[in-house]
């Protein structure tokens, strides 16, 4: 194809602006295919993630044509608008080059909200024994595969609006963990995420359920943590 | 849940108490000394006066960006205007 991609990339940190590069149209060509033509042959000081490149790590994430996005899995045919592309990085983080940002405070917020196992068993005890088809299991399993890659805070207005607040990702993790029976930190955890920070300032917007890439659904998880927290809350026991 | 409750009760009466008509004078002929329509109406101001607050305080922080503590004296301001307000008009219906 000869055709030519018109693509705007966010170039600086918090300011910056918008460079615009032509790159050469391919069939199945991915927005991280796109990205990485223009760092290898347009622009080499142009900063970016991605590992492994296959929909697996979540290091590809950015915001293109105004989505949150993995980069690797999304297809130009279908997200271009015409012949033009935006891509910008991850929103509701600083930014620390061009399309990098930072993470931390999304892996703080996940230590905030107790997304650690702590169990009490020794090497000593016989396995636990869980059954998958306990209810509690399966809504653990419901939330566990999140690898951490920042789309559904990057998609959450309440994470704009009220910085603080803990987050889908952060949440959704103490949901599973709140549903494991061998964890023995339930308490310590709940009140870390039954606060006005925590799960109680989710407006149920949806838009991290709607966008996560591995279809998670971290507004099903925080409603869970709202019903557990209600209730421990009125037995005095929060 | 208290609140839900409230504007069940008080929709239905109103919309059952409107049937053919009503006015002002057989209103406060039904209140007047109506101890449990004080009650329920006092419960009621409670109530409102606890879930405002809470939500003004959310807007305020969210969309107004004010700092914790200006939103917290917002939503005790608004908490005491609608218990003044709200309880002063129960008084003036049932005494």
């Amino acid at each position: 194809m000869d055709a030519l991609l018109k693509v705007r990339v966010w170039r600086g940190a918090r300011d910056g602006a918008f460079s615009l590069y032509d790159v050469p149209r391919q069939e199945s060509q991915t927005v991280l295919d796109v990205v990485t033509h223009i760092q290898r042959h347009l622009e080499p000081t142009l900063s970016y993630r991605y590992a492994c490149r296959v929909g697996m790590c979540g290091s590809c994430a950015m915001t293109v044509n105004g989505r949150p996005r993995w980069t690797c899995r999304t297809h130009v045919a279908k997200v271009a608008d015409g012949d033009t592309l935006e891509i910008a990085p991850l929103a509701n983080l600083p930014v620390i080059k061009d399309l990098a940002t930072d993470m931390s405070e999304f892996f703080d917020k996940w230590a905030r909200a107790r997304g650690q196992f702590q169990g009490s068993a020794t090497r000593h005890e016989p396995f636990a024994t869980v059954s998958p088809e306990s209810a509690e299991r399966q809504a653990a399993n419901a939330g566990i595969e999140c690898i951490g890659c920042g789309v559904c805070y990057a998609s959450c207005d309440v994470v704009e609006w009220r910085p603080e607040f803990l987050g889908p990702a952060a949440l959704n993790r103490a949901w599973t963990l709140a549903n494991d029976v061998r964890d023995v930190a339930q308490r310590e955890r709940l009140r870390a995420v039954a606060g006005d920070v925590g799960c109680h300032a989710c407006h149920t917007q949806g838009s991290c359920t709607e966008r996560c890439p591995k279809q998670l659904q971290p507004t099903v998880s925080i409603a869970g943590l709202k019903r557990l927290a209600g209730r421990a809350a009125i037995r005095g026991k929060l | 849940m208290v609140l839900a409750v409230c504007v069940v009760v008080h929709l239905a009466t109103i919309i059952y108490a409107v049937q053919g008509g009503l006015t002002a004078g057989e209103i406060l002929g039904r209140t007047r000394g109506n101890l449990i329509f004080a009650g329920f109406y006092s419960v009621f101001v409670l109530a409102c006066a606890v879930h405002v607050p809470v939500g003004v305080e959310n807007i305020a922080r969210e969309w107004f960006r004010f700092g914790p503590r200006a939103a917290r004296a917002l939503a005790w301001a608004v908490a005491s205007v609608i218990l003044v307000m709200g309880l002063r008009a129960v008084y003036g219906v049932t005494a």
